[in-house]
């Protein structure tokens, strides 16, 4: 699984509010997440085949379902590469207190 | 039914048996499970235990589908957060397939309610867990070692 491909997936605004949508609630039908998007069905589908590729978004099957899950591993995967292992506290808290200033922008 | 599920999915290059060594054998697991080791014998209907390096036990559970090397499901609660423990038994499962060369593991932990705190406790160890095992199966070395795990 390639760095590139993940990079790739994110350079999109389109692909990065799928994946807000699954972070925000796990496990969708394609007809959940095309909900309330301004996206067509079919690019929704598109997109959603390259954050497979890149590991992103992996699907099971439920039944007749098929719901799309956010895969956090890659994103994982990346920040390990440059933050060292004692960093991770206090870089946690500094999101955390990013968040709470910025609250309730949406926009991370 | 309404379930709260998290899926994570990561590639390793390495055989079906080594990864199932690695999610079955103690000598691994402390190596890439931030000092932690499960204790079990893996056969159906046999307990595990997932033990910090005191000895307390953090979740607990049973063995209810073994498949060596491709398919290991179990039940699980924690043992050490009484308001997770009060919550019950959640599942996991961890799927072992040969893609490419590679491996691909997929591990799916799910309780059927929603709004689990056990569930969204362990949501944030699985990506370290994983991203650990693969470093330590791929390079030798483990990701992040001697940093506490805080999750269930």
């Amino acid at each position: 699984m390639s760095m590139d491909a993940v990079f790739k997936a994110l350079a999109d605004p389109s692909r990065r509010e799928l994946l807000d949508r699954l972070h925000a609630r796990s496990g969708q039908s394609l007809n959940q997440l095309c909900e309330g998007l301004s996206m067509t069905r079919q690019a929704v589908t598109k997109h959603l085949a390259i954050l497979e590729q890149a590991n992103l978004v992996v699907t099971l099957k439920r039944g007749r379902e098929k719901l799309h899950f956010l895969n956090p591993v890659p994103i994982h995967e990346i920040a390990s590469r440059w933050i060292g292992k004692y960093q991770l506290g206090p870089l946690q808290a500094l999101a955390d207190l990013k968040t709470s200033l910025e609250e309730p922008n949406d926009e991370p | 039914m309404s379930h709260d599920r998290f899926v994570y999915v990561t590639y390793i290059r390495t055989t079906p048996e080594t990864l199932w060594d690695a999610l079955t054998q103690p000598a691994f697991h402390r190596q890439y499970w931030f000092g932690m080791h499960i204790e079990s014998d893996w056969a159906v209907g046999s307990p595990w235990r997932l033990l910090f390096e005191d000895g307390r036990a953090a979740d607990a559970g049973e063995i209810l589908e073994a498949d060596p090397p491709r398919r290991l499901v179990i039940s699980w609660r924690n043992e050490f957060r009484p308001e997770l423990t009060a919550e019950g038994f959640a599942r996991a499962s961890f799927e072992i397939e040969a893609v490419d060369g590679s491996v691909k593991l997929t591990v799916v932990h799910e309780m059927e309610r929603t709004g689990s705190k056990l569930i969204e406790a362990v949501s944030g160890g699985w990506p370290r867990i994983l991203s650990s095992l693969k470093s330590l199966l791929e390079t030798g070395e483990p990701m992040n070692r001697g940093e506490p795990l805080r999750a269930a």
